[in-house]
């Protein structure tokens, strides 16, 4: 699959960073969290009204907007949801 | 006297641990080569006084940010002996890259893994001596919050001090893939690991639907339980202070020329007497702040509003300090110092004034009861709520272009932390001690300009047209009476710039009047068009000198601060002349 972005994904995807297109500040911050080429990332959930994303990069959770987002370039593995955050699914 | 520094990215439990290692001891002071103030304090440590200083958080020393330069700038100017380094037990992985650019800085460094309750609740093993022996220094594992970890850490840097070892040259261990390797080889994380009830529990409060009316329901209950306790707390203080006076102070004064005793008991007692007795309350409003905060249901909220909030030019977490400044705008205002972006910071110190607070409401409530029907009660004070809501938003969007946020929304959403009582005793401590140092002086030199200006000329009947306050009144006319706001009212919102709280009472004395029967006097002297653009005009104005203040010592701008409250009188000015003239015109 060719590479997306970020705030493409669906909650309950994962995927591993391929590289991040940002400018210097937003680079260090997104560094200093986790995210960093080659690292994995899930989506877990997404704000109403083209709000910001949860994200999980190994055992840091973090919200960023969609705009910052779709600096981040990531490949998409296996639709295998996140078991345990599916956004509006009946309680099970 | 050797100093210590503490390091950390946010989110680490670096204040925690600060307490945890200072008590309530520590002060704010300020640094050579900084302009911020730092939290700083001395314990005893091998028979030795030792400085431990607390550095703002920091997500990297290379960074431009205000925390990043006050960390470097703070190295560069000071003399640091050991530094230590926080990081968070479970996220290790991101966070050694800050030990790898601390040590290039030539100083001791002790590594401290904090939270590591959370770590083995997550299954994480840390081995740490390996992991020292790898890395070059000192490390050990704590939880703050709990004390466990302390004593090794305090015999760990007690060494440190002693042996004054700078740690291994950077050639060595501290490039990124030798510390990946490091942390490879000596830390392993089960492969999806979570925190459990943070999970159930989002599921609820982060839901699409639920999340916001949950969140506005569970800050309607905080701020219902802040008046449970806090009223009964204020009545005694007040009580206090009033038997205080008629039993101790009056007597001892009873000598003395009544210009004495207006001064000090009218004056600058009862400026005293108005901040303690509002003091529980805001006592209470921080805790609240403190508990939203540190449980890490501030972010929550943040992620549920952040798409509304970014179109005003403010974010998330601003919507939760402006919903606090409904409670009381001080705490609303302190708590704006997780923001790392200034114009962000500014922008929503510039808002929060306008939510109408706790003590907006007494006014209200008093003035709608007096010239409202009762059925159109709920109405008038709904429509006040909207106007607050609304000022907000255009002031917000006013100046949004002027203050610009540039620190990227980029957060972490951290588990959350049930704070130990303790922690918010210890906060709430420091930050109401921080507000009182600095609101005091302010409020009593209010109080006693009110009380000059309302006692004299002497011969004037007190708080009359007469006085000082009243020809103030008289010339502040021509500007107010277009607002329907006539000189009696005008006195009352000289009053009102020091405190709303005082507002009543001062109504009281220019009426000559008390409770109920103050109540009927104003409705025969002012019909509900007046009353309604006096409430207004209220709401929107200067909240008090207690605000003011604030805004002074957290903004470090007077032009700002400036602003601040021209902005305000003008909106108020402006808010009243439109409804006023709208209503007289519409009714005539």
């Amino acid at each position: 699959m060719a590479p997306k972005t970020l705030d493409v994904l669906r909650p309950g995807e994962r995927a591993s960073i391929v590289a991040l297109a940002a400018e210097p500040d937003l680079y260090r911050r997104l560094a200093a969290l986790g995210l960093r080429a080659g690292k994995q990332v899930s989506l877990l959930r997404r704000a109403r009204f083209s709000g910001p994303l949860l994200i999980r990069v190994g055992t840091t959770d973090i919200m960023l907007r969609a705009r910052d987002a779709r600096c981040i370039l990531v490949q998409p593995e296996s639709v295998q949801r996140e078991s345990a955050l599916p956004a509006e699914a009946p309680a099970s | 006297m050797k100093r210590v520094a503490l390091i950390g990215m946010p989110n680490t439990g670096k204040s925690t641990l600060f307490n945890r290692l200072t008590g309530a001891n520590a002060k704010v002071g300020n640094w050579p080569g900084i302009t911020v103030d730092l939290l700083s304090a001395r314990i005893l440590l091998g028979g030795d006084m030792v400085q431990l200083v607390d550095l703002p958080g920091i997500y990297d020393l290379k960074g431009y940010s205000e925390d990043e330069t006050v960390v470097t700038d703070f190295i560069a100017h000071n003399r640091v002996d050991v530094a230590l380094l926080i990081l968070n037990a479970s996220q290790i992985e991101r966070q050694i890259a800050l030990f790898g650019q601390i040590a290039h800085l030539g100083v001791p460094t002790v590594l401290v893994l904090n939270m590591a309750d959370e770590a083995a609740t997550l299954g994480i093993r840390i081995e740490a001596d390996r992991l020292s022996e790898r890395l070059g220094v000192p490390v050990c594992l704590v939880a703050a919050k709990y004390g466990k970890g302390i004593e090794q850490l305090l015999t760990l840097v007690t060494s440190a001090l002693r042996e004054a070892k700078p740690p291994a040259p950077p050639s060595k261990v501290l490039d990124e893939q030798a510390l990946e390797a490091a942390i490879k080889d000596t830390v392993f994380v089960p492969a999806h690991a979570s925190h459990a009830l943070t999970e159930r529990l989002d599921r609820v409060l982060l839901n699409s639907w639920l999340g916001l009316p949950i969140f506005f329901g569970v800050m309607f209950l905080l701020f219902e339980a802040v008046f449970f306790v806090g009223k009964p707390l204020q009545d005694g203080m007040n009580w206090l202070l009033t038997a205080l006076r008629t039993v101790a102070l009056e007597p001892l004064l009873s000598g003395a020329p009544p210009f004495v005793t207006g001064i000090l008991l009218d004056g600058v007692y009862n400026g005293l007497g108005t901040v303690a007795s509002f003091v529980p309350l805001i006592i209470l409003f921080f805790l609240c702040m403190a508990i939203v905060e540190d449980t890490g249901y501030l972010s929550r909220a943040a992620f549920l509003m952040d798409a509304l909030m970014s179109k005003f030019g403010l974010d998330g977490r601003s919507f939760v300090m402006i919903l606090m400044g409904f409670g009381c705008n001080v705490p609303a205002l302190m708590g704006t110092r997780v923001m790392r972006s200034r114009g962000l910071r500014l922008l929503t110190m510039l808002v929060i004034p306008l939510s109408l607070c706790s003590a907006r409401l007494q006014v209200f409530l008093f003035f709608i009861a007096a010239l409202f029907p009762p059925r159109q009660a709920p109405l008038v004070l709904f429509s006040l709520y909207l106007a607050s809501i609304g000022t907000a938003m255009l002031t917000s969007q006013l100046f949004k272009r002027r203050f610009v946020n540039n620190d990227p929304f980029v957060l972490e959403v951290p588990p959350y932390r049930f704070p130990t009582l303790r922690q918010i005793l210890l906060r709430g401590w420091h930050e109401v001690g921080h507000f009182l140092r600095r609101a005091t002086r302010f409020i009593v030199a209010g109080v006693v300009l009110v009380w000059l200006l309302t006692n004299f000329p002497a011969g004037a009947a007190p708080g009359s047209t007469d006085t000082w306050a009243g020809q103030i009144g008289s010339w502040l006319n021509p500007v107010l009476s277009p607002l329907g706001i006539d000189p009696k009212l005008t006195i009352a919102l000289i009053f009102g710039f020091v405190a709303k709280e005082i507002v009543i009472g001062s109504l009281a004395v220019i009426y000559a009047r008390e409770g109920g029967a103050l109540a009927s006097t104003i409705a025969h002297q002012i019909d509900w068009v007046q009353a309604y653009s006096f409430m207004l005009f209220t709401l929107i104005y200067v909240p008090c000198l207690s605000t003011i203040a604030t805004i002074r010592s957290e903004s470090g701008s007077r032009s700002f601060s400036v602003l601040a409250v021209g902005w305000s009188v003008l909106l108020a000015w402006l808010a009243s002349f439109v409804f006023y003239q709208t209503a007289r015109w519409y009714l005539a």
